[in-house]
């Protein structure tokens, strides 16, 4: 886990930005949550973003995908500019993957309708191709066998690792992460952080918001610290927690690294 | 690997502490002795349940003697009215020579209360409809059969029906609408008011809560002022002041006027209930679906209605029974539903003063209705528990 995963691989993220943020605001009312945010996330790369509660880190990844409308500045996924044409959303939505921290599967159906139900309605892949599909990907999070069960039936672990098949069966160019391990009993959030593991050795973009910093340092390319709707820093893992520039970041890991 | 481990460390600590593994193992004889164990006759069986529940209390065994006493006093003199001293066929004469029931207003009049003014000697045809329908409700509720074939199935079925109903054609003798009256009428409205109900009530509850101000607007309009009058006021304008907006010369069916009434009314109040039920839907499934790339279709038809409508089975059902027993609201507005073509037959000198049999009949029927479909929805509910 020391010795980073960034540094072992050969592959490096690309020169192409997969991702762009360009001067972005954002209010909830008068709160002004996102304060003018400038990103630029390549192909490939894995970022890990942390910082206090309330500092704007999960809306700045929900305005990835549009699930918060920002208000000012631009953002720019895989080449497509989010306005508001719908048909732009729901095609950079089919695109970008996401996985919540409260799962968020869908209870009325198995495991495997979960799955399919993507690449079935958003894809219109046949449904027997799409079924092979979810089979393969749940064997991929190790969870094969749960296949015809309910999602109430799941502990918080294999529902998380099958939230993250769910998006992988969509085949998305990139995995946004709601700190998906902040709602799960402790001895599970060691199989979830596996599954990241891997989807990060096969090279998915990724951009986490976790508290896990043992994952951040050994699965990050960059760590962004964020406060009050700002990134006030960011930096290779190994500075990030070696240097931290701003005293901010500095109380900030002393209260988070014991 | 993991579950290995704490067997292992068991294994360690019994090893190191002997006091402990003895102990241990006193737990694991009184286990076993446990298990030979019997509880006390007096609170398993027949006497355990009585004792249980009908004498477990000073209260509860006074109550229980007082309700003994009072069915012994009110069940043999039922029984004896009922079916003992009870005329099952015969004339209205011989009922009022008997000491008993007289359900020979029923068997007399059974054509008449079942058809009504339906001509006689066609009265096969509505039958047959009645048939059609119920055996098609039979088959659709087992829900493996649920396809599309089904669907088709239903859409041949009414044709069938409606065909069977009006004639015209294939040489059977046309039949008015004014004429169709009993028990095919009250089935009518009920069946098609409470399924194109629903639906509408589901859009409609959509609608209440859509972000375009003017979808909103027009629906909150609708559901309050739907809601806010009683259905016999309802009825009285569909039949008497919807006529007068008419240029001269058109007519509407009556019945139509009466269905369409019935369902705007019904869905009102579904539409409410569903609105409860999305309100029960966490903002996580509708993220969880539109971080798919589902559109708000897709979105409602394939993730949040299935789940909200599954929530609100039990106060639909209250609604779509409710309506069921409203149709009977349809006698003041002239139409002979199975309730008026009973009350005609009272009012025959014959057989007057026998509403008690004849009441106790509808009300057979309607109960046999809503009761068919209280525990059907039960049964659909226990299918859909996904335990959760």
């Amino acid at each position: 886990m020391s010795e980073g995963l960034a540094k072992k691989e050969e592959r490096n993220p690309s020169n192409e930005a997969m991702i762009e943020f360009i001067d972005v605001h954002k209010w909830f009312g008068e709160f002004h949550v996102l304060q003018g945010i400038d990103l630029t996330v390549q192909r490939q790369e894995r970022i890990v973003i942390c910082g206090p509660s309330g500092s704007g880190k999960s809306t700045l990844i929900r305005c990835i995908n549009r699930l918060e409308e920002h208000q000012k500045g631009r953002i720019i996924v895989d080449g497509i500019e989010l306005t508001n044409n719908i048909k732009n959303i729901e095609k950079i939505r089919a695109e970008v993957g996401m996985v919540f921290q409260h799962f968020n599967l869908f209870p009325h159906l198995n495991i495997v309708d979960n799955l399919a139900l993507g690449p079935l309605w958003v894809r219109k892949v046949p449904k027997k191709q799409a079924e092979e599909a979810a089979m393969h990907y749940l064997e991929k999070v190790h969870i094969a066998e749960q296949a015809k069960k309910y999602p109430g039936q799941l502990s918080g672990g294999q529902q998380q690792r099958v939230a993250i098949a769910r998006s992988l069966c969509m085949n998305p160019k990139v995995m946004l992460f709601d700190e998906p391990t902040s709602a799960l009993d402790p001895e599970m959030i060691k199989e979830v952080l596996d599954v990241m593991i891997d989807l990060a050795k096969e090279g998915m973009t990724m951009i986490v918001v976790t508290h896990e910093m043992g994952f951040a340092r050994s699965v990050a390319h960059r760590v962004l610290f964020m406060d009050y709707g700002k990134i006030v820093e960011g930096n290779t893992p190994a500075e990030f927690f070696s240097h931290p520039q701003h005293e901010r970041t500095k109380l900030f890991l002393s209260q988070i690294l014991h | 690997m993991q579950g290995a481990r704490p067997a292992t460390g068991t294994a360690g600590k019994r090893k190191g502490h002997g006091r402990k593994k003895e102990v241990e193992m006193e737990t694991i004889s009184r286990t076993i002795d446990t298990d030979h164990i019997r509880p006390p006759v007096t609170s398993v069986g027949v006497i355990g349940w009585i004792r249980a529940n009908l004498f477990n209390s000073v209260f509860n065994s006074i109550l229980t003697l007082v309700t003994l006493f009072l069915l012994g006093k009110v069940v043999p003199p039922l029984v004896r009215w009922a079916f003992i001293d009870s005329v099952w066929v015969g004339s209205g004469q011989a009922c009022k020579q008997a000491a008993g029931a007289c359900w020979s207003i029923i068997s007399s009049n059974f054509r008449f209360i079942l058809f009504g003014f339906y001509p006689q000697e066609l009265q096969w045809r509505p039958l047959v409809a009645m048939l059609i329908l119920f055996g098609l409700f039979f088959y659709s509720r087992d829900r493996t059969h649920w396809k599309k074939s089904l669907g088709y199935a239903w859409i041949v079925g009414l044709i069938l029906m409606g065909l069977l109903m009006t004639g015209g054609i294939f040489g059977l003798t046309h039949v008015e609408s004014t004429q169709w009256s009993g028990l095919p009428l009250t089935l009518l409205l009920a069946v098609f008011g409470l399924t194109a109900a629903y639906p509408l009530g589901v859009v409609l509850a959509l609608g209440r809560r859509s972000k375009m101000p003017a979808v909103k607007t027009m629906s909150i309009l609708y559901i309050e002022l739907i809601r806010g009058v009683p259905l016999i006021s309802l009825l009285f304008m569909s039949s008497i002041i919807f006529p007068l907006f008419l240029p001269e010369g058109v007519t509407f069916n009556k019945i139509l006027r009466a269905q369409v009434a019935i369902i705007l009314f019904t869905a009102a109040y579904i539409a409410e209930v569903v609105r409860g039920g999305l309100q029960g839907i966490s903002r996580g499934q509708y993220e969880a679906a539109e971080s798919l790339g589902l559109n708000y279709l897709l979105t409602m038809r394939l993730i949040i209605l299935p789940q909200a409508l599954k929530i609100v089975i039990p106060p639909s059902v209250s609604i779509l029974i409710s309506a069921f027993k409203d149709t009977s609201l349809v006698v003041i507005i002239a139409l002979f539903d199975i309730l008026r073509t009973t009350q005609t037959v009272l009012s025959n000198p014959e057989w007057m003063g026998f509403s008690r049999e004849a009441y106790l009949f509808i009300g057979l029927l309607y109960f046999l209705g809503c009761f068919s479909m209280s525990n059907y929805s039960r049964k659909l509910e226990k299918e859909l528990s996904t335990g959760r």
